[in-house]
């Protein structure tokens, strides 16, 4: 297959991504529900509207880099280029969604706990989760034959999802060494149906935007994968 | 030396021999070993000056120096133990070689071991002198404390050096992706050595001295069998 040949087919495969579609419109119904047809919380008032993102966000932050690792694990064994290239896109989409909680989180708690950032065992493990699959990231960014990369990206993937729960303990004591005076508790098990239901709205309307980020941006990878092919045949 | 020269050594007389020979190539040059204490006393001196003593005592402050220090200059011997590989393609005479790749990578590591201990063992000192501590009571207790924390960094650093010795900007990367994973290694010993050097006995501090014993089984196991998946078949 020639350069030619890849452009042509990626031009005629340019309809409408309809997964998106759904995506799209799963979250705008999310939202029309959450701000119009939600009530706002008793103590925390419009603030904890945030939740609608931020926990949907992290949901989905976890479960990409979950995701990223297992696929990373089974490549070791099958080899199939695609679970590589599936792991590199969740991976990505992984961190966009990180930084959307990381981003979102301290907006909800400066007026709530009443500072920006506190050592709280969760951040902390969310922000070195976001480290963690920065550092994959650009390890997949500097090395460039295709196998070598898989590699060595399966293995990080795979000692990352080692090392969460060791800095989940570790926060965690640290956390329990030097209690922080927090005022509200996070956990929304207490709520009210009608929260409970846009919130789960929230999860699977974000869960299937996970789905279709990913489906995009592997098409980009596999595009890419065979456009370096195609260079390497013709040379 | 049990095995003769002759012969094929086990995995472990196999790393024995690569782990003496890296400490002969380090002993010889000695380039690694003191670039790495010079970047270590340097950085005591600029803590030292960056450091308000009438707001923080030195027991506070000393923790943070000692263990911000060892992960930084251990980084520059792991990143070497693989960059004198390189030259001459050296590894591709190491894989050749008819041992397990498992011994390469502990070899390696054990190499590494040696060096950033050796790194403590002029650093910690030289942090008693400038800041004034009292070690004396507490310097069993460092000393495991600093070898638990030192196998831990070691073996994961030298995982990734090797990873990242045939990468473009292999110094840059081996921190970006090794000091995620020296958090959990990092925090148990920090907080350990702030306890010792407080007066404070080690009992107090065994879930964290747990931990710290979990991580090395965990990583060095987990390590040493991602290592031959690290190299090209």
């Amino acid at each position: 297959m020639t350069k030619t040949d890849l452009m042509t087919r990626s031009e005629q495969k340019s309809s409408l991504d309809w997964l998106a579609v759904v995506a799209f419109l799963a979250i705008a119904a999310t939202y029309v529900r959450a701000v119009w047809f939600t009530p706002p919380e008793l103590l925390q008032g419009y603030a904890q509207k945030i939740m609608y993102v931020h926990v949907p966000a992290a949901w989905v932050a976890f479960l990409s880099f979950a995701l990223t690792a297992l696929a990373g694990g089974f490549w070791l064994f099958l080899k199939d280029p695609r679970l590589d290239r599936f792991a590199e896109s969740s991976a990505e989409v992984g961190v966009i969604f990180t930084t959307v909680v990381l981003i979102t989180g301290p907006i909800w708690a400066k007026p709530i706990w009443g500072a920006w950032w506190v050592w709280d065992a969760r951040l902390t493990l969310t922000l070195f989760l976001w480290f963690l699959f920065l550092g994959y990231l650009v390890l997949r960014g500097a090395v460039h034959e295709h196998e070598t990369r898989a590699r060595y990206s399966a293995i990080v993937g795979i000692l990352g999802a080692l090392l969460i729960p060791f800095i989940h303990l570790s926060v965690y004591l640290f956390r329990t060494m030097h209690p922080m005076p927090i005022v509200a508790n996070p956990d929304g098990i207490d709520m009210p149906p009608v929260m409970i239901k846009t919130f789960f709205l929230a999860l699977f309307s974000f869960t299937l935007l996970y789905a279709a980020f990913v489906r995009a941006r592997y098409a980009i990878a596999a595009e890419r994968d065979a456009l370096d092919d195609a260079a390497a045949a013709d040379r | 030396m049990s095995a003769p020269a002759a012969s094929v050594p086990g995995i472990f007389g196999a790393a024995w021999v690569i782990a003496r020979k890296d400490l002969a190539i380090e002993f010889r040059t000695r380039s690694a070993f003191l670039s790495a204490l010079v970047l270590s006393l340097i950085s005591i001196v600029i803590f030292f000056f960056a450091w308000d003593p009438t707001a923080v005592g030195a027991v506070d402050l000393a923790p943070g120096v000692l263990w911000v220090t060892f992960t930084f200059s251990g980084l520059l011997g792991m990143h070497r133990s693989f960059g004198v590989e390189s030259h001459d393609r050296a590894m591709d005479a190491l894989l050749v070689a008819p041992v397990a790749r498992e011994a390469i990578f502990l070899g390696k590591g054990f190499a590494n071991l040696v060096f950033v201990v050796g790194v403590q063992a002029i650093a910690l000192p030289a942090v008693a002198l400038f800041y004034n501590l009292p070690v004396g009571g507490a310097f069993l207790g460092l000393a495991g404390v600093m070898l638990l924390a030192a196998i831990g960094l070691t073996c994961v650093g030298t995982l990734f050096a090797g990873m990242t010795a045939n990468t473009r900007m292999a110094e840059l990367l081996l921190p970006v992706l090794a000091l995620p994973f020296f958090v959990p290694v990092v925090m148990p010993a920090a907080t350990i050595t702030a306890r010792l050097l407080a007066g404070r006995p080690l009992e107090e501090s065994m879930a964290w001295l747990r931990l710290l014993l979990a991580f090395d089984l965990v990583f060095v196991w987990a390590c040493t069998l991602a290592f031959p998946f690290t190299l090209e078949d």
